[in-house]
């Protein structure tokens, strides 16, 4: 009773309490799987980095040849441009495209509608995407149904699958339900009060948007965009199945050196080059994102 | 004002083209999955029920969803499990390190997943493991825990804090309290995760293609007949993933919605 009594003393003031078996118990089992399942695999990838492939079986080693071989490719870093390229098309257009759908959401919608909005946002993020990139592959092509309709405007027929636009629309049907629900709650979490302040000292509605809104909201807005790249970057069904894969993108070179011919040394080379490239991105948009403004 | 109403329905009108954007691909699987065209296009071909009998006499197509279905069920109740530990723990304990405590768990999204499947598959080979169903469920297991844990610590966090601490200044241990407090109120968005991380499962097509090997799931069906030329039997396969996995994320959403409007009584 006394221990029980100390215990709430101990956590409703925050403070570090016994590591009781109690506590344990509940604390372990996250890390047990995820360092086993999650961050050795990771790690290991490190290792495999510098293993031999000998008639396609690979074998532990040390294998500098790995790295230098794939870094020194010139098709390597055309690649590598051209991913980095395509994801930074893809935050600037989801993040374009996304604003003016947040901004609706958040300040011209009721409370509801917009909780009723978030709910069906949610739905897709959760729904088999290579079945919508596979419906995007009939819709998009020439015979297909945008076509068509483009087709009884007097426009088209135009050629979308296999070419960067085909990569971008499965990029957004990826990324944009996410951009937008992100942007809506940075949105909505503005007080309102400044912006009519803004409003009351002559502030006009576009010039309100850019000086207010967007500077208030930029800690949102900035980790809705860093999604947006993470997950254009890392996808390999939009450029293989929308984009033709020519040229290919360097998840897409990831599949093709672990499918064909067992090259899983050199599949790590570039996975480990592209988690690099990410940790370097993340803490690029999150110093930008909580940056003082000058 | 005239001009901020006009702006107004603008702004509306482009919403609702952004989500015809975002819902024209399920849609379209839906309806050219009953349509008799064998390329999907305008104008429509007749009704049939033909891409789903193909399916329905499809052995390959069968047992990839048997094995789903158990992977999804397993992956959720072991990342559910996994993700209400975690989330109770940052909801109740404080200790040093635990903001990279909940990094751990909440990270795996943020991870491409080409990266995800050749890390799993280059580990789970060398433990042995790779090209069976527990790889699926393990790899899967890694992927749904920030979900249950987000969801799970999100209602925690409508508790009132003094509750528990209440319980146990009336007698109850720890355990009693847990089992009469905190389990009641953190129920519906156990069920809620359950559904949540079981539809993850089930829609997870990039990590299954690597390390499931000849033990397929759907998506890694569908992911393979993609390769080849467009099959509309991809389209009654889609709809039946659309309905189940819509169903889950529908459910798990109602649940989490219902809580937030009325705080759950303790009985």
């Amino acid at each position: 009773m006394v221990a029980d009594m100390a215990a709430v003393a101990a956590s409703s003031e925050g403070q570090r309490e016994r590591l009781t078996s109690y506590a344990l118990l509940w604390r372990l089992p996250m890390p047990i799987w995820q360092i086993a399942f999650f961050v050795i695999p990771l790690l290991f990838l490190i290792a495999v980095s510098f293993f031999i492939v000998k008639n396609y079986r690979v074998e532990p080693g040390f294998l500098p040849e790995n790295w230098t071989k794939i870094l020194g490719r010139y098709i390597f870093w055309k690649t590598y441009g051209y991913t980095f390229l395509l994801a930074t098309i893809a935050t600037i257009v989801g993040t374009v495209l996304a604003f003016p759908a947040a901004y609706a959401l958040a300040f011209k919608l009721s409370e509801s509608a917009r909780r009723w909005a978030v709910f069906l946002l949610i739905i897709p993020f959760f729904t088999s995407y290579v079945v919508r990139i596979f419906a995007w592959m009939f819709l998009l092509a020439r015979e297909g149904v945008v076509n068509g309709a483009l087709g009884r405007l007097g426009l088209g027929p135009w050629t979308m699958l296999n070419t960067p636009i085909g990569t971008m629309v499965g990029y957004m049907t990826l990324t944009l339900p996410l951009v937008i629900i992100l942007q809506t709650f940075a949105l909505a979490g503005i007080d309102q009060r400044y912006v009519e302040a803004a409003h009351n000292l002559g502030c006009g509605r576009l010039r309100a948007v850019f000086t207010v809104v967007i500077p208030l909201a930029k800690v949102g807005l900035v980790i809705a965009a860093l999604f947006c790249f993470i997950l254009s970057f890392g996808d390999f069904v939009a450029p293989y199945y929308l984009g033709g894969s020519t040229p290919p993108t360097l998840p897409i070179m990831i599949v093709d050196q672990t499918k064909s011919g067992q090259q899983w040394p050199r599949a790590s080379v570039i996975a480990l080059t592209m988690i690099t490239t990410l940790f370097v991105i993340a803490f690029l948009f999150v110093t930008a994102a909580y940056r003082r403004r000058t | 004002m005239m001009a901020d109403r006009v702006v107004g329905w603008v702004l509306r009108a482009y919403l609702g083209l952004i989500f015809v954007f975002i819902f024209a691909p399920i849609a379209a699987n839906i309806v050219f999955s009953f349509n008799s065209l064998r390329f999907p296009t305008i104008p429509l071909g007749s009704f049939t029920l033909e891409w789903y009998q193909m399916i329905a006499g499809d052995s390959n197509v069968w047992q990839a969803a048997q094995r789903s279905i158990f992977i999804a069920l397993t992956a959720a109740a072991l990342s559910t499990v996994i993700g209400f530990c975690t989330a109770y723990t940052d909801y109740r304990f404080r200790f040093f390190g635990k903001s990279a405590y909940m990094a751990l768990s909440l990270l795996p999204p943020t991870i491409p997943l080409v990266i995800m499947g050749l890390a799993m598959l280059a580990w789970l080979s060398r433990i042995g493991l790779s090209g069976t169903i527990a790889a699926v469920i393990i790899a899967h297991t890694v992927m749904c825990i920030p979900f249950a844990t987000a969801v799970i610590r999100l209602r925690l966090n409508q508790m009132d804090a003094n509750l528990e601490p209440a319980a146990w200044n009336l007698g109850a241990s720890e355990w009693a309290a847990m089992r009469t407090v905190i389990l009641p109120f953190a129920l519906p968005s156990i069920v809620s995760a359950l559904c949540l991380t079981a539809a993850v499962s089930f829609d997870e097509f990039a990590v299954a293609w690597f390390v499931s090997g000849l033990n397929k799931t759907i998506p890694v069906v569908i992911l393979e007949i993609l390769q080849g030329v467009i099959d509309p039997r991809i389209n009654a396969i889609g709809t039946g993933v659309f309905v189940t996995s819509i169903t889950l994320v529908v459910i798990a959403q109602m649940l989490f919605m219902a809580r937030s409007r009325k705080p759950l009584v303790v009985q």
